[in-house]
């Protein structure tokens, strides 16, 4: 394989996980099928498969599992959206709130109110 | 008090998709050939190496492919409901055996019986990569029109078999 396609060969591997050992990709994993099925990937880059290929081939014997990015489809729709529509709707709560506030800001104290504040500014030294 | 309620109801619902979660076992993957044909194959058979077995044996009749091998634990635990199983003739049993070498394999089944059909020999585990096998026990259902139906991963109990296989094939062969 000539540099070009060796260096996609180590980055692949990267992103595919080996399904015995799950927490490793298939570049660092010692086991006995991930040494078979990065032979099997080299002898397919060798002869000219694209990473779709060699992705399309694993995928349909191993599931989308054996990816590392979950694929974008209808049943992953709510794995990937759902931080961001938290953080959408943390946002919008959080502007809520700061819009509540605001409002209320803006009613006067009424004379018995004021009244009462400025015995609590002036009569620290009772307490 | 109703001010709590939101934050309360949105962690309840993050713990009851948490408690599912953790019931789940990661290890078991779901494969992606449950009814898709069976995927072709020729391989020699283990005891007789000049005949062969291929996907067209499976076809015709309901048979079960279980996925061994002489160094695989899980495979001797789970080998005495296979032998069961085929003693009672509910069912072929047909084995596929995976990374192994000859003469172990063929010792392993004259000490622990034999509950195969026929046995193809898949030395290097090129036709399991075929059938997306990542460890040994594994065992697959297929239909009389050589269609995936079940995979299991893991040894099979006599519960496995009474409760999921067993049903499943008394309803192919009759459907």
């Amino acid at each position: 394989m000539n540099p070009a396609t060796t260096a996609r060969y180590h980055a692949l591997l990267e992103e595919l996980r080996c399904l015995v050992c799950q927490n490793e990709s298939l570049a660092e994993s010692n086991a006995d099928l991930a040494e078979d099925l990065r032979t099997q990937i080299r002898e397919m880059m060798a002869r000219g498969a694209s990473n779709k290929q060699v992705i399309h081939f694993l995928v349909a014997r191993y599931g989308d599992f054996v990816l590392y990015r979950p694929p974008f489809k209808p049943i992953t729709y709510l794995l990937w959206l759902t931080p961001f529509l938290l953080g959408l709707a943390g946002l919008i709560a959080l502007m809520y709130r700061i819009r509540l506030r605001a409002r209320h800001k803006d009613i006067p104290l009424s004379s018995q109110e004021q009244r009462r504040l400025r015995e609590l500014l002036n009569g620290d030294n009772k307490d | 008090m109703t001010r709590y309620l939101l934050p309360v109801c949105v962690f309840l619902i993050l713990v009851a998709f948490l408690a599912i979660g953790l019931y789940r076992d990661p290890s078991l993957v779901p494969s992606p050939l449950i009814n898709k044909s069976a995927p072709d194959f020729t391989l020699p058979q283990l005891q007789n190496p000049a005949r062969k077995l291929s996907e067209r044996d499976l076809t015709g009749k309901v048979s079960l492919v279980n996925v061994w091998a002489s160094w695989c634990g899980a495979c001797y635990q789970e080998h005495p409901v296979l032998v069961a199983l085929a003693r009672s003739k509910q069912v072929l049993i047909y084995g596929l055996n995976w990374k192994d070498q000859r003469a172990p394999a063929m010792k392993w089944l004259e000490s622990y019986g034999d509950p195969y059909a026929a046995v193809a020999f898949d030395e290097y585990g090129k036709v399991g990569v075929n059938w997306g096998v990542y460890g040994a026990p594994e065992t697959f259902v297929v239909d009389r029109h050589g269609i995936i139906r079940y995979k299991q991963v893991g040894p099979l109990t006599a519960d496995d078999l009474e409760n999921t296989i067993l049903p499943l094939i008394k309803r192919l062969q009759e459907g």
